[in-house]
């Protein structure tokens, strides 16, 4: 008599989605907390929020209360909507940077690390540039330009390029002399095909978790300029914007720096948990370690 | 090795030309006039003439360079546009705090992140393994600033334990000096820790699962021997690496550690000069903290012989 199937082989099939949660709790947690400040950021207009830059003289500085969440500001600008307006710049800064850097530093890694003659120049030129500390090199880059969104993300970009072209590079020279690409070279197939179909897969499951820490390291620095005065124009509700101008009245309205800081911090966390995660998928070896 | 270290500096001065010029360029990369840009918005016409005669823009680029970059050479930094002092005087004037706050923040890292991470490593799996590396991932996702003000509001506005902002130098008094220094220190050094100790931690692993530190364990030399003698040392040339790389961090921080305390170090100066547009004091800071970045660094290289006597150059 012939037995079905499920008898044979008794397996319990997992749903994927609720193993990963099992395996990486902290994995999770991160990806739900990045979607739900995803979503916040998205949908802020729906979320009970009233425009971020009406300024309200007559309502300054109210504490936090039913009718405003998180309290006014010094303008009497809404707090709690300010907060939600501000996970669009967060993101916008950390997604942004994370997509050029790994971009434009993959580009110059995979090129320097397989055209020798290119190599010691344009190393050198990224030595120097991560001989500066990366937040001051930001600074310094957004000191004598316009503040905008847009020239924070080219300056925070700027100071991650060599880093990301560095790691590129090391990974490059190790696959170089690998018998698969010799064997590619050997068979006569060009340099870019060789570069693209045999090299760049290689280089992706690194460059994935550098990208989430380049995302977490952007959403700081970005914080960093904004809070000192160098970062996007002060109207623009950021994060740093609204500490940096929380704290004057810190010590009677910690609200107004606490708010926003609190959901820096928990964003960035995000991005560092969901980080760790792809790490300890993507090298096994490391994640055992770190 | 002494060829390595002559071999290493002639390699530092050649980074340094590099950082020079690229300091140097930062002023011309901005589209339009320099001078207009530096004099801001309500500047006059008269106020655009003098920074350009400050500046000698001029002159051919290269002219320029070769002016300041000889300048630099002789300890000539150039003259705040604002105050109309020589920037090395400012910034002569604002090292002590920011030096004080950095040796007390990497004592204070250095006692507790290296030990945390050995602790953590030898009992892999523990409460206090998944303690330190819970602190680690936190330390390096909430923002220093963001910790500043919640130390000042628990330490200073709450407890009342501490001054709220300000400093006080050594001359002042040792108490003074230090109770005003202690939260910034913690709150500059934490994301710094973080990063040491779990790179003590990851290295200390690999040490740990080697043959000689099975043998000495088998020989009974006691567990803190084994980890201190034998494993640390061995596992010490990737935390010093960390702890030379990791200096961008603390130098990083010192800008946004002494703007919320309030501290009158380069950081603030820094500040000063961004929000004033006083390129001068930019371009001087950024030199001399990216020297200061890369010295240390050479030193931490030097120093793998000391760890590591197999290391040769």
């Amino acid at each position: 008599m012939a037995l079905a199937p499920a008898e044979i082989a008794p397996v319990v099939q997992r749903h994927w989605l609720g193993e990963t949660a099992r395996r990486h709790p902290t994995v999770m947690i991160g990806v739900m907390l990045l979607l739900a400040m995803a979503a916040m950021a998205l949908l802020a207009p729906y979320l009970g929020t009233v425009d971020p830059l009406a300024v309200a003289p007559v309502k300054r500085l109210r504490p936090p209360s039913e009718l405003y969440w998180f309290g006014t500001d010094s303008y009497g600008r809404d707090v709690y909507s300010r907060t939600l307006y501000g996970a669009r710049v967060s993101l916008t800064v950390g997604l942004s940077v994370a997509m050029f850097g790994t971009a434009l530093g993959l580009a110059i890694g995979l090129v320097t690390g397989f055209v020798r003659r290119l190599d010691f120049v344009v190393m050198r030129v990224m030595d120097a540039l991560m001989s500066v500390p990366p937040v001051l090199l930001a600074i310094a880059l957004m000191a004598l330009t316009k503040a905008s969104l847009g020239n924070v993300v080219l300056a925070i970009t700027i100071t991650e390029v060599p880093r990301v072209a560095r790691l590129v590079r090391s990974v490059v020279l190790s696959l170089r002399e690998q018998p698969f690409v010799e064997a590619a070279v050997a068979a006569g197939t060009g340099f870019w095909r060789t570069l693209l179909r045999h090299i760049l897969p290689n280089t992706i499951a690194p460059l994935l978790v550098q990208a989430t820490y380049i995302c977490a390291a952007a959403m700081i620095t970005e914080a960093v300029l904004s809070f000192i005065g160098a970062g996007t124009s002060p109207e623009i509700p950021s994060w740093g914007n609204m500490m940096a101008e929380g704290r004057s009245y810190f010590q009677i309205k910690p609200y107004l720096v606490l708010f926003p800081g609190a959901f820096l911090s928990l964003t960035v966390l995000a991005v560092n948990l969901v980080g760790d995660g792809l790490r300890d998928a993507l090298d096994p070896r490391l994640a055992r370690r770190l | 090795m002494l060829a390595y270290v002559v071999r290493r500096l002639v390699a530092t001065v050649f980074v340094m030309t590099f950082v020079a010029f690229f300091v140097f360029s930062l002023l011309y990369l901005t589209p339009g006039d320099p001078a207009a840009t530096i004099a801001g918005d309500l500047a006059t016409a008269d106020d655009i003439a003098r920074i350009h005669r400050q500046l000698g823009l001029d002159d051919p680029f290269l002219v320029r360079f070769g002016h300041w970059a000889w300048g630099v050479l002789q300890g000539d930094l150039g003259t705040s546009i604002f105050t109309n002092l020589p920037v090395t005087t400012l910034i002569g004037q604002r090292v002590g705090p920011t030096v004080s706050l950095t040796v007390i923040a990497l004592i204070i890292t250095l006692s507790f992140a290296i030990p945390l991470g050995v602790i953590a490593a030898s009992k892999v799996g523990s409460w206090i393994d998944r303690l330190v590396m819970v602190v680690a991932v936190l330390g390096f996702s909430v923002p220093s600033f963001v910790l500043a003000y919640i130390a000042i509001l628990c330490f200073s506005v709450w407890l009342d334990w501490l001054p709220v902002q300000g400093y006080a130098s050594l001359s002042e008094g040792f108490a003074p000096f230090i109770e005003h220094l202690i939260l910034p220190s913690i709150v500059l050094g934490l994301i710094y820790g973080a990063l040491i100790a779990r790179i003590t931690r990851a290295a200390m692993l690999e040490v740990l699962s080697q043959d000689y530190i099975r043998t000495a364990q088998a020989k009974g030399l006691t567990e803190g021997k084994v980890l201190v003698g034998h494993a640390l040392r061995n596992a010490a040339i990737p935390i010093v690496t960390v702890i030379g790389s990791g200096i961008a961090l603390l130098i990083g921080g010192v800008i946004v550690t002494e703007t919320v305390f309030a501290i009158p170090g380069i950081g603030r100066l820094t500040v000063d000069a961004i929000l004033r547009r006083d390129y001068p004091i930019i371009q001087g800071v950024t030199l001399v903290l990216s020297a200061v970045y890369v010295v240390i660094n050479l030193l931490v290289d030097v120093s793998y012989t000391f760890f590591d006597p197999r290391v040769r150059f």
